[in-house]
């Protein structure tokens, strides 16, 4: 089986990187800490996992308009995902990643789980609309 | 995309580099959500401030003033999070007051209005049907979308700048009609005589239907709900459901004529409004921080907590703080219900909201707060970052606790 995801939106580079996937949604003001870039959030699925460099898989996105200066806010402090890939997702993020520079999905098929898991390391193509298990 | 010739020439560089670069980021940022063109916008509502912007932020600001950014459309802020007035005795870090206060000069000279307030639908401009805005903070989203029937996405900072910069913002989600359709109904049969039942409802159906693209008709209400009743329904509604927009049969401009043809429909109950509050946890008992804030009050809001504080003390070692803005604390001023409130012990912040404050988490540690009780249904459910416990309470409940020290 040809391990790969068709996402139906996308923006960014290629890039490569380990994943980190999730069963939880994601807000960066509510569930991350800015400053080490660990999900720190009390309960959090990935509570104490480091998103930075990842490859991050997150089935919905939370949170509010503040989510959009906090990408560029991570980048700058070099502690920001490879990219960030979104079941479902809303305006904010995809405003918060385009500013910072960051790739983002959003749309899936198959789910994450049935073609990948957390370490193994995947290549995400925004133009062609891809990502492959490597 | 679409390009006007207006568009293409601000490619070009005619609108100055600031222009620019916004508008080639708000083509990336339309692509991906399919948009076929921009869409005009006559109002921006910004969030900028150094808790969430951060250095970098900040820098980017600083860039911006280099490159002559300004508005080309009236701009204003959302609540920030230090008050200069407060911040020694909050315990506010004053090497973050000090680039606030850069920040909002770097803003003021992008022709920004600094407003600092989450309830600009209420105090500063109100859309009118069809209206296309570039709004932030997702309660003032909301609130446009759905009661004054504008059309706004939820635009974080740096995309509302760009509106600002361009004067427009690409037209997908709330811009469009196939979004704004209702998606389930939602029959009020509870009383929802107090603002936080009304932020009770709004966390029951958020909570279960967590869709920005999600539309809940409510109808079946037995009066004519009030523009701070509607503005909690909405806040609590975009903070736990991360929504944009609702109806309101026979309230609301855009709402359907009836709810016949939904496929899901809901009811909300006294006994399901019970529930909420039931369902809170009342940690170790103690109560001595309670917060009216989230979004800012109004001017009535702060007449009726006038009214309640009225004769009445908040305890040695208890915290009470309202947040509102600038203009309705000038008026809050003329007419006493400050006064009041500063003489029962209340603490009002302006131009902030509690939520944001800067240094919140070490606040709460040198505080020694573990509870928060709120009649705001929206804050509640968002403070929980700054590991405090949170209790939603009925106006009168909440002053009652705050006098008291005691939860109920």
């Amino acid at each position: 089986m040809q391990r790969k995801i068709e996402v139906a939106q996308a923006y960014g580079a290629v890039v490569e990187g380990e994943a980190l996937v999730s069963e939880e949604g994601f807000s960066p003001r509510y569930d991350l800490d800015r400053w080490t870039g660990l999900i720190t959030k009390p309960g959090h699925k990935l509570e104490g996992q480091s998103i930075v460099d990842k490859v991050c898989f997150f089935p919905s996105a939370k949170g509010g308009i503040a989510a959009g200066w906090a990408f560029y806010d991570i980048k700058w402090k070099k502690i920001a995902p490879k990219a960030f890939i979104f079941g479902v997702t809303n305006p904010v993020m995809v405003q918060g990643a385009v500013f910072a520079g960051i790739p983002i999905t959003a749309g899936w098929s198959p789910h994450p789980r049935e073609v990948l898991k957390t370490g193994d390391r995947v290549r995400v193509d925004p133009a062609r609309r891809l990502i492959e298990v490597l | 995309m679409d390009l006007t010739a207006e568009e293409r020439g601000i490619l070009a560089g005619a609108g100055g580099e600031a222009a620019k670069r916004a508008l080639e980021y708000q083509i990336e940022v339309g692509r991906f959500w399919g948009a076929k063109r921009l869409v005009p916008v006559t109002n921006v509502h910004m969030m900028g401030d150094i808790e969430v912007m951060g250095d970098a932020g900040l820098q980017y600001l600083r860039d911006e003033v280099a490159r002559d950014a300004r508005c080309t459309v009236p701009t204003t802020t959302n609540a920030r999070c230090i008050d200069f007035a407060h911040c020694d005795r909050l315990g506010q870090d004053p090497a973050e007051a000090v680039k606030e206060r850069e920040l909002i000069q770097c803003l003021r000279r992008m022709d920004v209005v600094t407003t600092d307030t989450c309830i600009n639908y209420q105090t500063v401009y109100q859309p009118h049907l069809g209206e296309h805005v570039a709004w932030g903070d997702t309660g003032t989203v909301i609130y446009a979308n759905s009661i004054f029937g504008a059309r706004s996405n939820f635009e974080s900072g740096p995309a509302a700048l760009a509106a600002a910069m361009t004067g427009r913002t690409p037209e997908y989600g709330f811009h469009l009609d196939e979004h704004r359709r209702g998606s389930f109904a939602v029959q009020l049969e509870a009383k929802l005589d107090d603002l936080a039942d009304w932020g009770a409802v709004g966390k029951l159906v958020g909570e279960t239907h967590q869709d920005y693209f999600a539309v809940p008709v409510f109808h079946g209400y037995h009066r004519t709900p009030g523009a701070d009743e509607l503005k909690h329904l909405g806040a609590a509604l975009a903070s736990y459901g991360s929504m944009a927009m609702f109806h309101f049969i026979g309230v609301t401009p855009e709402a359907p004529a009836s709810v016949d043809g939904f496929s899901e429909k809901i009811s909300i109950s006294e006994k399901d409004i019970q529930k909420v509050y039931s369902g809170y946890r009342l940690g170790d008992g103690d109560a001595r921080l309670v917060v009216f804030s989230g979004p800012q009050q109004s001017l009535l809001e702060m007449k009726r907590l006038a009214a309640l504080f009225e004769g009445r003390k908040v305890p040695a070692g208890s915290s009470c703080f309202v947040t509102t803005n600038g203009a309705v604390l000038a008026q809050s001023r003329t007419l006493g219900y400050a006064q009041t409130l500063e003489a029962a012990g209340v603490t009002i912040l302006e131009g902030v909201c509690f939520y944001i404050l800067q240094n919140l988490s070490p606040m709460r540690r040198a505080n020694g707060w573990t509870n928060m009780v709120s009649n705001s249904a929206k804050i509640v459910n968002i403070i929980g970052a700054h590991r405090f416990n949170t209790i939603l309470r009925r106006t009168a409940d909440c002053v009652d606790i705050a006098c008291s020290a005691k939860l109920k």
